[in-house]
């Protein structure tokens, strides 16, 4: 009774600390070992120091130049999706049916599109943007417009943006949605007598009641697109030329391409910090907010 | 078992939310913590039951020292406001699970469930599932899951926050009787000051973290040790003027001088904050030793049995309430009275300094 | 500014109602005065919210009108009713200022400039919100958060009718007490229909010129709060209305005295003897049954005293039937004791309804 800490709980934390050491901390020390050395194969490793590190900071060498490339194409690549993902989330959140059966067969078809293996997205949009074969790439052609994904840089990045917008706009109107159901009736009742315009119950009720949901969904789309790998490497492998080269897909061809183990092992812990300082400042902007509404 | 709470706090962050408090809750007693919303009782409920612990000082049940002992195993039952139960469940069920969870024989799960259902009128509505009772009936439900437990700890978190008031009313009056016949400590939270005199046992008055007072209910209400123990205590809020007592007079808020009588008679010179509660300012004017002032009426309120005047007097604004109807319009100035014999009378840091002496009632 | 007319009122939420049970609201027709205020008293489930919902216009009833100054508003949404409503929990625009929150009901009609400013600041002012007005919504206290609810309704020139929802629900009990007698002020000050829903009596009767009591669908007594505690139409009214309530036992009715078990109550008049099959009751308040010492009155025995602060209430039984008495300062008795009645005020209930002097 009046033992107040346990040691056996150690135990049960045991395997958690040592699959965690496996999956994470030794890959990561590895990647970090070889981001510091430079080989031409044959398992032959040199010192290197921070060399890498310092050209791929520095735009004016090829490496650097390469990296800036892809980390402004995963960026524009986010702006895009974020500033067409979230109002659509919201609008179809908005139009979703309140009650009802209605609200389940919604339910399931927004969730669809989520539940499809990365891969098969990208298969799936890779033979129907096709414009020999593909139903939505033969049929814009035929009615004049000329669309190519394989030979032309803006039919490529529209047709992963459409595609990563039919995949994940769904989170976001699902996360939408249950931030609008948490808002009890009595203030719709308030803002119909108030006189309130359909735009002025939108501005000053659901808006800000959905923000923090909303938060979530930005942070999550924002996580995801910035790390896209799967689809765009399935539908364009990068193209055409290096115009749907994001960084990781540039990661892959230096380290598994080329087998610059060194290069990409630096680019990818760059990445990886960029990742987690645009994490840490939603973070903070998140918690600020929270502790503003207090 | 007792429960000690020795010189207990808790800080969350740069927030205090629960600063020094130290109370001793007796085998088989009933405590109520009564205090306004945010003013320590849930948090300290969660102390007491294990589910958080303090940043300083000990909990100690029964002589041994629990402090960062978990809620699991402590034995400790709680009531909450919401109405929680299982949904699924029937009554019956929903009161035996704390039994089905430790593994009782059949027969004495049944007979400890018929006997809770019994103390709390359930027995008809045994089969049914809690989404088919009344809100009176569902609370009744995790009361009786709670007393079936038989723990040694029963916490209640205004537990008769949500139901009407007529249902309130009947849980209200039958607690007591409830309690009395399990052996185990009751604490119970409110923020009415008429729940806690019709609970009986002891209160200990909450404000802002702190314990203002602690001791046998209807002693806690006649002689408040601090005003902020006076003030969580009244409903309608207390009446309060200051004082400035000179060579036996005081000065009235009317600006007038009176002479000092009553528990005022014996005190020295000096500012006294005075405070009574609604029933000791009379309408009219006073008799004997009474002193009478004038004032305006702000509001007046009837609710058939009693009247409840609200008057300004000087800067100050009371409430009186007298019994049956009384028809006085805002505006109206009126003569109000109070009895110095039968007021509270504070120092400038808040603490008594003069009371009438306390003759408990039969 | 308006006078509210029920005419033939009725609900029922299921089709094709069969008995009277199954309607929510029972067949009524009532017409409150302009500049009244009125409280819907009544246990959860009685009807009261219905109603309330009906006047606002969210529901559209199933039989007869509702009239505000004559005028037939039964199909008109809510928002062409010039109503305002305070719910039980507050709602107010988070991200808004409080003078933002005032303002927004005006803005929303199209008015701009000074004339806003003035009655926003004039509202803020009989609500005691003038501190706080730069201050956001989202972070002020419920009652504050309350008190912009009903401002946002007060600061429409045009409303009619106020419509309160348990508004007192989440307030604690000594700020209770001060919007309590500010909205009585208000009022007082501003001449407007109120009508105030609740299951808390004590909030009814203190707000309210006129209380409703409503029970399973229908109103079962309106009148003034002191007609309610002394004059109980129905028994239900007795129970529900006075903590605790009004003392109901049944009893034999011979002439001027009540026998309830064999013991004899004399009654203020004579009354005729009821038809066979009737139940009949004697109701009487506590506040009106003072115990005594043993043998002064009729007997009783004690259960037990509650000392509730201002007052002592005994638990006595008479003749076996539980009863709630009052007991006066200073009185010291267990056991074997007696309760003085009142005879005015002890009243004959024939199946629940009050037996009026002929």
């Amino acid at each position: 009774m009046d033992k107040p800490l346990n040691q056996k709980a150690w135990l049960f934390v045991l395997p958690v600390l040592l699959i965690v050491a496996f999956s994470a901390l030794i890959p990561l020390m590895t990647v970090v070992n070889y981001s510091v050395q430079d080989t031409f194969g044959n398992n032959q490793f040199f010192w290197n120091g921070i060399g890498w590190y310092i050209d791929l900071l520095d735009p004016t060498t090829d490496l650097g130049g390469r990296f800036l490339d892809a980390l402004w194409r995963n960026l524009l690549f986010s702006a895009i999706i974020l500033a067409i993902e979230v109002p659509l989330g919201i609008a179809v959140a908005l139009s979703m049916p309140r009650d009802g059966w209605r609200v389940a067969a919604t339910l399931v078809v927004l969730a669809l599109p989520m539940l499809i293996p990365w891969n098969v997205v990208g298969t799936i949009w890779q033979i129907f943007a096709r414009e020999d074969i593909g139903l939505l790439g033969y049929v814009v052609n035929r009615l004049g417009i000329p669309y190519n994904y394989t030979a032309d840089t803006l039919s490529a990045w529209i047709t992963i943006v459409v595609m990563d917008v039919w995949h994940w706009t769904s989170l976001v109107a699902l996360l939408c949605y249950a931030g609008l159901r948490s808002i009890p009736d009595a203030f719709y009742q308030a803002a119909r007598i108030d006189g309130a315009s359909r735009w002025a119950v939108f501005m000053n009720i659901q808006l800000p009641k959905m923000n923090r949901v909303l938060l979530i969904a930005v942070l999550l789309r924002f996580m995801d697109s910035f790390m896209i790998y799967t689809e765009p490497f399935v539908v364009t492998g990068g193209g055409p030329g290096n115009s749907t080269t994001f960084v990781s897909i540039d990661l892959v061809k230096l380290a598994l391409g080329q087998f610059d183990l060194g290069k990409a092992a630096a680019m990818s812990i760059v990445y990886n910090l960029i990742i987690l300082a645009i994490c840490w400042v939603f973070y903070t902007v998140m918690t600020r907010l929270d502790a503003r509404r207090g | 078992m007792s429960l000690v709470l020795e010189r207990v706090g808790r800080s969350v962050g740069a927030e205090r939310h629960i600063d020094d408090v130290s109370l001793t809750l007796e085998r088989g007693s009933l405590n109520v913590l009564l205090g306004p919303t945010l003013s320590g009782k849930t948090s300290l409920m969660r102390l007491m039951a294990g589910l958080d612990h303090p940043t300083e000082g000990r909990v100690i049940v029964d002589g041994t020292d629990v402090t960062g002992q978990h809620v699991r195993r402590r034995s400790v039952a709680m009531v909450y406001q919401q109405f929680i139960n299982y949904p699924s469940l029937t009554v019956f069920e929903n009161i035996a699970s704390p039994l089905r969870v430790s593994r009782r024989p059949r027969e004495e799960i049944e007979r400890k469930v018929r006997e809770a259902a019994a103390l709390l009128k359930l027995e008809p509505y045994l089969k049914r599932t809690p989404l088919e009772l009344s809100g009176g009936q569902q609370q009744r439900t995790a009361i009786a899951r709670a007393l079936v437990k038989g723990a040694d700890l029963v916490l209640l978190d205004e537990p008769l926050a949500n139901l009407d008031y007529k249902l309130r009313e009947e849980l209200r009056e039958e607690l007591p009787r409830i309690f009395a016949e399990s052996g185990a400590v009751f604490v119970y939270a409110t923020t009415e000051p008429m729940e806690a005199l019709l609970l009986g046992g002891n209160t200990a008055t909450l404000w802002q973290g702190r314990l203002a007072q602690f001791g046998p209910t209807p002693t806690v209400y006649r002689r408040p040790s601090t005003i902020t123990s006076a003030r969580v205590f009244s409903d309608p809020p207390l009446n309060t003027m200051r004082l400035h007592k000179r060579g036996g007079q005081v000065v009235l808020p009317t600006g007038e001088h009176a002479t000092a009588r009553g528990i005022l008679a014996g005190l020295p010179d000096e500012t006294y904050t005075v405070g009574f509660r609604a029933e000791q300012l009379r309408i009219g004017r006073g008799e004997g030793e009474a002193m009478t002032m004038t004032g305006t009426v702000a509001v007046s309120e009837i609710t058939g049995s009693e009247s409840f005047v609200h008057v300004d007097v000087g800067a100050e604004r009371w409430v009186a309430v007298c019994p049956g109807v009384l028809e006085v319009e805002p505006g109206e100035r009126i003569d109000v009275a109070i009895d110095p014999h039968r007021v509270f009378a504070f120092g400038h840091d808040g603490a008594l300094i003069a009371a009438p002496p306390l003759v408990m009632a039969a | 500014m308006a006078r509210i007319e029920l005419a033939d009122l009725a609900h029922h939420y299921r089709p094709n109602p069969a008995t009277d049970a199954d309607y929510a609201l029972k067949p009524m027709h009532h017409v409150w005065d302009q500049g009244g205020a009125y409280a819907l008293l009544g246990p959860s489930g009685c009807g009261k919210t219905t109603l309330l919902n009906i006047i606002s216009g969210l529901l559209i009833p199933s039989r007869g009108r509702v009239l505000f100054d004559g005028k037939d508003v039964t199909h008109l949404p809510t928002e062409s009713r010039n109503i305002a409503q305070v719910f039980q929990f507050p709602v107010v625009y988070d991200t808004m200022t409080v003078y933002d929150n005032l303002a927004f009901p005006l803005r929303n009609r199209g008015l701009r400039g000074p004339a806003v400013d003035a009655r926003v600041r004039e509202i803020a002012a009989l609500l005691d919100l003038t501190p706080d007005l730069t201050r956001r919504g989202g972070g002020l206290t419920a009652d504050a958060k309350q008190k912009i609810s009903l401002g946002r309704g007060l600061v429409r020139p045009d409303v009619a009718a106020i419509l309160f929802d348990e508004p007192l629900t989440v307030i604690d009990p000594h700020l209770k007490w001060e919007l309590r007698s500010k909205l009585k002020a208000l009022h007082r000050a501003l001449d407007l229909t109120m009508i105030y829903v609740t299951h808390d009596q004590t909030e009814a009767l203190t707000f309210a010129d006129t209380v409703v009591v409503m029970h399973d669908g229908r109103v079962v007594q309106m009148g003034r709060p002191d007609e309610l505690f002394e004059k109980p139409a129905h028994t239900f009214v007795g129970h529900f209305i006075g903590s605790p309530g009004m003392n109901v036992l049944p009893a034999e009715i011979d002439g001027a005295t009540a026998r309830v078990g064999g013991v004899g109550i004399p009654l203020a008049r004579g009354y005729t003897a009821p038809a066979a099959g009737i139940r009949t009751e004697i109701g009487v308040r506590p506040e009106f049954a003072r115990l005594a010492p043993a043998g002064t009155g009729v007997p009783v025995r004690v259960r037990r005293i509650e000392d509730l602060g201002r007052r002592r209430i005994a638990r006595v039984e008479l003749a076996g039937h539980p009863m709630a008495v009052t007991v006066p300062d200073g009185l010291s008795v267990s056991g074997e004791a007696s309760v003085l009645m009142e005879p005015a005020m002890v009243h004959v209930y024939a199946d629940g309804r009050l037996v009026e002097a002929a």
